[in-house]
Order: C-alpha cells, then sequence, then structure tokens
C-alpha cells in the first residue's frame, strides 16, 4: 500500500446565494488549489468529485455537470456521495485512487449549491424520506434530529445551556476564518433566547445552508515529496454506513461514527485516540452533534463530553482544540464542501499555516469525520505530518 | 500494480420491461443473494461494498441511505458512486489493490419503470443556463449525434437497423433479456421516425433489475473460486458535459477509457487480442460508432462489418451475443453491470444457447447516456 499526501487545497468563500454557477464553484475551489501547490491540470491523472443530493443544485446527473468545472475534461473522472459524508469521504476515495497504484495524482472536488432549491432546501430533504412510511408524515431533518439531541441529553443528564457552548465555540472561532459565513461573538444566552425550531434544537443550534466548494490534491509519496516540503500524510480512513431504518436503532449513540473511526485508527496504527490525536475536526452541523461524534470518535469517554467542553478542553487553546476552524455552525455548510473544509483544515493546522486560527503545540495528527443520511454516515480521515 | 483481482460471483434479477411485483430493494436483495452464493461467500465476509445510485432515478435525495440493508451491509464500509455500475466496479477493484480487504462487492439496480416523466427529467440533466433552456428532448441529442455520424463516416440507416435486428434476435435465447424479438430491417427503417434518422426501433426500451458482482484479489479468489475472471484492464473517461463544446461524431470519451483499459491489459491490437465483446448499444448506431472508438474497427468499417455478418454469435468478432441494450433493455446505471454480467457468463461456459466457441478474453462497455460524454471499459479474462 503506498502513501498517500495531500499536497494542495483550496477552499471558497462559503455563502447564502452566490451569484456563481456549480460548475463555476467547482472551478474557483480547483484553480486556487492547483495554484496552492503551483500544479496545472496537466499534472493531473485523475479526478473525483463529491457531491450530495442533485435536488439542490438542480441538476440530474449533478457529477457530470460538475466535472469540467472540476478539471476533469477528457480525465478519469468518478463521483461518489454518501449524504452529509460525501465531504470526508471524497479523500478516501481519492486515496483508492492514488493507493492503488492506479494515479499519483488526483484532484478531490466537493461541492455544493444550496441555494438553487427554492426558497429553502428543506424541501429537497423531504425526498430523503421513506415514500410509505415516513414522507407522508412530512418530517424535516431539524424534526429528526430533535429526536436525536433529545435522546442524547437524556441519557447522559446533559443540559441545554451546556451544549449551547459548542455554538458559542465555533462561531468565535470562525471569526478568523476567511471563508466564514457566519461567524460571530455570541452568548450561551443568546442561543437559548433564539428561536425555537423543534425543542431541543434552537436556531443558533443550527448551521446555515450555503453555497461553496473545497478541492484538495492528493499525491503519491514519489510525487509527493517533489511538490511540497511538508506533504500532510492520509494515514487512516473509514467509513460505514447504518441501517437505514433508523426509527429502529438507539440514537444517544453513534455506532456508524465507532465502526469507521476504528478502521481509521487501526489502518493509522492509534491505540489511544485521546492520547495520540491532537486535533480534531468532529461534523458540527448542530451543536450536539460535536459533542456526539467526539465521544463516537472516541476521544471523550461516553457522557463526559459535556463537562470536558465546559472545562474549555476543546478550545483552541485547550487540550484537544476542536473545530478550530470554526466549524460548520461558524464557517457555514454547503453539504459536501463542509465535510472537505474540515479536512483542509486539518491540513492547514498541521502544516502549521492556519494563520490566525493556528492552534500552539505543533500538532502532528488530526482527525476529521462528517456525518449525514438518515442520522447513518460515518466517515472519518485521519491526517499526520 | 502487483495484485490480480477477479471476480468470483455474480447475481442478478433478469431484466424485465416492468416488475410491480419488487421493490427497488428486493431487486437488489435478490440478485445479492444469488452473489454471494455463487461466491461462496457470506456478508460478513466481505470488506468492503459500494452501491450505484444516481438520485433522480431512484427518486430519493442522497439515495445511498437506502444501499446497506439489502446487501448485508449494515455498519460496514459501503458507499455509492452516482455513475455506471463500472465506476462502482473500479472503486471495488481500486479498494482492493489499496488494501482495504481481499472481498469487496460492486452493486448497480435499475427500476426505470418507476419513472414516470423520464423524458423531462433526462432534460434536467443538461445544463441549466446554457442548454435547458432550448428545450431539447434526449432523443433529439441522439438524433443529431447520429446524423453527424452517419455524414462522417458513411454508414448508412440500414447498418444501423441490422444492429437492431441482430441484437433482439441475440436476446431471444437470453434467459434474461426483456425485449427480444425477430424482426427484420424493413421493420426498424419504417418504424416511426422520433428525431430523423433515429427511428423508434433504433433506440432501446427501458428495463429492471439489479446486478451484484464479488470482487476478490488472487490467493482468495483461488481458494473460493474454479473459475475466477480476472479483470485485466479497466478504464474509464468523462468529455465534456455541454452539447455545445463536443465532438458530435465520434465517441472520444470510449477512445479515451478503451485506450487506458488496452494500457493496462496490455493489449496492442484490440481485435486480435480480444474474442467478443459486450458494446454499449443505447441507441443503434452508439454499438457501430463505440466500436469505432475503440479500434474494433476503423472509422467508418464497423457498418459493413454488421452488414456482413461480423458482429453476429458466429460472425469474427461477435457483439453484444446477450442482446446488448436494444434486446435486454435500457437499465440506464446499471448498463454497464448487465454487460460484465454478460460477458463473465461468456468466459465461464454458461451462456446457453447464445455461447461462444473458445473465447478467453471479453471487454465489456458502457456509456452513461444522453446528455453525457462518459464511457467505461473492463476486459475480463478467465
Amino acid at each position: 500500500m503506498r502513501r498517500v499526501a495531500i499536497v494542495g487545497a483550496g477552499l471558497t468563500k462559503f455563502y447564502r446565494n452566490t451569484q456563481e454557477t456549480p460548475k463555476e464553484l467547482a472551478y474557483e475551489a480547483t484553480k486556487m488549489a492547483l495554484d496552492s501547490c503551483e500544479m496545472k491540470l496537466s499534472d493531473i491523472d485523475c479526478v473525483v468529485n463529491g457531491t450530495a443530493p442533485d435536488a439542490f443544485d438542480g441538476v440530474h446527473m449533478k457529477g457530470e455537470y460538475l466535472s469540467d468545472g472540476s478539471g476533469a475534461y477528457r480525465k478519469p473522472y468518478m463521483r461518489h456521495f454518501v449524504g452529509g459524508g460525501t465531504g470526508v469521504l471524497s479523500p478516501i476515495h481519492g486515496w483508492f485512487h492514488v493507493a492503488s497504484g492506479m494515479f499519483d495524482t488526483c484532484l478531490v472536488v466537493a461541492e455544493e449549491k444550496m441555494s438553487s432549491a427554492y426558497p429553502h432546501p428543506a424541501g429537497a430533504f423531504l425526498t430523503i424520506f421513506d415514500h410509505t412510511t415516513e414522507q407522508p408524515l412530512y418530517p424535516t431533518l431539524i424534526y429528526i434530529f430533535a429526536i436525536e439531541m433529545n435522546r442524547f441529553m437524556t441519557t447522559h443528564g446533559y443540559r441545554k445551556e451546556d451544549i449551547a457552548l459548542v455554538a458559542v465555540k465555533n462561531k468565535k472561532n470562525a471569526l478568523d476564518h476567511p471563508s466564514a459565513q457566519i461567524p460571530g461573538e455570541v452568548t450561551v444566552q443568546d442561543v437559548l433566547n433564539s428561536e425555537i425550531m423543534a425543542w431541543p434544537v434552537n436556531r443558533l443550534d443550527i448551521s446555515p445552508t450555503s453555497d461553496g466548494a473545497a478541492c484538495i490534491i492528493l499525491a503519491a509519496e514519489h510525487v509527493a515529496r517533489r511538490i511540497t516540503e511538508k506533504p500532510i500524510w492520509i494515514d487512516g480512513c473509514g467509513w460505514s454506513l447504518d441501517t437505514a431504518y433508523w426509527c429502529t436503532r438507539d440514537l444517544y449513540y453513534p455506532d456508524y461514527l465507532e465502526v469507521a473511526a476504528r478502521q481509521a485508527y487501526k489502518m493509522a496504527g492509534i491505540k489511544e485516540p485521546s492520547k495520540e490525536i491532537h486535533i480534531a475536526e468532529p461534523y458540527d452541523p448542530f451543536t450536539y452533534k460535536e459533542l456526539h461524534h467526539i465521544e463516537g470518535l472516541m476521544l471523550a469517554p461516553r457522557g463526559k463530553s459535556v463537562q470536558m467542553l465546559v472545562d474549555g478542553h476543546f478550545n483552541r487553546d485547550g487540550n484537544l482544540p476542536t473545530s478550530p476552524s470554526g466549524g460548520l455552525l461558524g464557517v457555514g455548510n454547503p453539504i459536501a464542501a463542509a465535510g472537505l473544509m474540515k479536512v483542509i483544515e486539518l491540513y492547514l493546522q498541521l502544516k502549521g499555516t492556519a494563520g490566525k486560527r493556528q492552534v500552539p503545540g505543533n500538532p502532528t495528527c488530526g482527525v476529521a469525520n462528517a456525518w449525514g443520511d438518515l442520522m447513518q454516515v460515518g466517515t472519518v480521515v485521519v491526517l499526520r505530518s | 500494480m502487483s495484485k490480480r483481482v477477479a471476480i468470483i460471483g455474480i447475481g442478478t434479477t433478469g431484466f424485465r420491461a416492468t416488475t410491480p411485483d419488487v421493490s427497488y430493494r428486493e431487486l437488489t436483495y435478490e440478485a445479492a443473494m444469488k452473489a454471494y452464493l455463487d461466491a461462496g461467500v457470506q456478508p460478513k465476509d466481505i470488506d468492503s461494498f459500494v452501491a450505484t445510485s444516481e438520485d433522480f432515478f431512484e427518486g430519493y435525495s442522497i439515495a445511498d441511505e437506502y444501499s446497506p440493508d439489502q446487501l448485508g451491509a449494515v455498519l460496514r464500509p459501503i458507499y455509492t458512486v452516482s455513475g455506471d455500475f463500472i465506476h462502482s466496479l473500479t472503486s471495488a477493484y481500486m479498494m482492493i489493490l489499496s488494501g482495504i480487504g481481499p472481498i469487496s462487492v460492486a452493486q448497480g439496480l435499475s427500476k426505470a419503470s418507476n419513472m414516470l416523466t423520464l423524458s423531462e427529467m433526462v432534460t434536467f440533466a443538461m445544463d441549466p443556463i446554457y442548454n435547458r433552456p432550448l428545450k431539447e428532448s434526449p432523443h433529439a441529442v441522439a438524433g443529431l449525434e447520429m446524423a453527424r455520424f452517419l455524414y462522417e463516416t458513411g454508414t448508412t440507416r440500414e447498418q444501423c437497423a441490422k444492429v437492431v435486428v441482430k441484437n433482439k434476435r441475440n436476446a431471444l435465447n437470453n434467459p434474461y433479456a426483456g425485449h427480444s424479438v425477430l424482426i427484420d430491417t424493413d421493420h426498424v427503417l419504417n418504424s416511426e421516425v422520433i428525431s430523423y434518422p433515429l427511428t423508434q426501433m433504433d433506440i432501446s426500451p427501458h428495463s429492471d433489475g439489479a446486478v451484484v458482482v464479488v470482487l476478490a484479489e488472487e490467493e482468495t479468489a483461488k481458494t473460493l473460486c474454479d473459475k475466477p475472471i480476472w479483470i485485466r484492464g479497466i478504464g474509464w473517461c468523462s468529455d465534456t458535459p455541454g452539447l455545445e463544446t463536443r465532438n458530435w461524431g465520434q465517441a472520444i470519451y470510449a477512445q479515451m477509457a478503451a485506450e487506458m483499459a488496452y494500457k493496462m491489459a496490455g493489449i496492442r491490437y484490440p481485435r486480435k487480442e480480444i474474442n467478443f465483446a459486450e458494446i454499449n448499444d443505447e441507441f443503434s448506431y452508439k454499438e457501430l460508432q463505440h466500436l469505432e472508438a475503440m479500434r474494433i474497427c476503423r472509422k467508418g468499417e464497423a457498418g459493413p462489418l454488421t452488414e456482413i455478418g461480423g458482429t453476429e454469435i458466429t460472425g469474427e468478432f461477435p457483439v453484444n451475443p446477450s442482446g446488448g441494450c436494444l434486446g435486454v433493455g435500457n437499465l440506464y446505471e446499471l448498463n454497464g453491470g448487465h454487460k460484465v454480467f454478460e460477458v463473465v457468463r461468456q468466459l465461464r461456459g454458461e451462456a446457453g444457447k447464445n455461447q461462444l466457441k473458445n473465447v478467453t478474453t471479453g471487454l465489456a462497455q458502457s456509456w452513461r447516456g444522453i446528455p453525457t460524454t462518459t464511457g467505461t471499459v473492463v476486459i475480463l479474462s478467465n
């Protein structure tokens, strides 16, 4: 198995209602990534594209439509998706292309334009539910996540005002992120006083809908060493899907994530994740989700993540900084691009080029995860410098 | 690449014009059970899974959420490729080479009979700014492309009609085929013109079905299977998605995908080194265009070769002995799955009345349909 490194990255600004077409967003991120490591499209052997539902951009076979914008003209090109987990699956899918020995360089592009779904992409989400047993109830994502949050809180005795600290932390971290859509200084009281969407989820517990694109460039070891002095290695990857019949599961713990994390840690040779990992980007489309995922990634014991959060363990200068980028709650959530944004953040942090967001202590090992579909997908990558 | 990878199990439901008795999940379940039985594995033995789906075809957003249960892949490494089945097969192949585990599974599905507004849906695949406002039907695009192909190569409408006659006749002896019939070329030429020169009979009608394929690396394959079918070469390529920027006469995507696969398989003279092919024939002219793009025929020679019976089951280079899309049915993202399934059957010697004699190497090729320019090729040997 060959070692694969990330050698370049590009990220557009995250917006609501961008003027650019999906293809142009993909182009912008791709161009930025190529420029970041002084590569040309002719140096790229293959392209993978990650983008979630077609209904957002309103284009059937969206992968085909995005191909030339993603730099795939007359190249081997493949699109993959696992709902919200797509962003972190993208580097994994790119990793196969290079680790298998088929290609030396691979462009990994993730794009989402949610504003095309008018007036709100929540309408497109209705069609993710089972046509017979669930759609007639007109569920929304916020309803089902409220169920999950409630179960998580009830099982561990967590309080809403403590979970709200995730929004406070992430929105503050995002103040330093140039791509951020809704950074800000908010207080716990602001979160609790914001509109209740479906109890216990308030408006400020939720990440926004966004448009944006992200891109990274992968290279095999012998090529990576020629491109950059400090390649960041993909040392572990894991992914899994739980059953689509989500009503049959106990939602308090993300089994799908533990399975994926164990696969990734095994590949990376990590035995004690909470000690060996220095920095994490857990997927945080909702405040409670960051804590849920910190537990699923085995970075905190079950039922203990909130206390660690309150103690400042997960702050940018804490023992284990989580979402130093500002996460989805601060930077924004163009589904697939948001997942890849998390991987890009780790890349910058491990490289030591995250600027104002740089966490102290020269981290050398980081983990990112994403989650999606009907609360059933876990995708995990472990990066090392 | 040091490892060799083989196909050790295949399973299908067969392909029928409509399947009111089963859901799409049941289709996959049936194909998966047959493939696992064929390979002698259980879901717990499988290290990774790849599903194939395209949202609008399935009628779901993020349709991948319904992939794990019926494959036995709950809480296992599985993800979805929205491409042709051969893209998924490639992903499974690369996962084995990357060391994820020795056994991998690829799944594909078509429930085309569920789609009530197929033509309008395909129009949604056009560029929303430059192409969609023209409100062109997908068949209009195919008609334009066919006209250009006939003009550039001197191929005739009669030669295209011959493809339809051959494939629908081959399908008569294929128990899995859904659209077999014995007709002559006049029948094709006199059928309703949809978009000149394309007639109703030049278009493959759709079918439902599912295919599951089990792959394994060399040692495991030899332990589990008497007749492993080796993957020798694999290639895929996307040309431009825009209607205004493409080459209308030639299938560049098929050419580039095939060259990639030939290079990997060490094939220099495809016509001599490959015994037969299952080629995408969603429209009759596509079979000829793809044959030429993949250097199996020279430019303008595929039509005459078909005319003299060179691509019949008894001919020098049999093409689509299964009946192809025209005889079996258009399966959309499963098209490649059906092609791979048929090549494996032939190479194992299990193709029944359509069995070719002394075949050792076969090629399966697919195309993602209007309006895409994405093609995939896989070369298999026994």
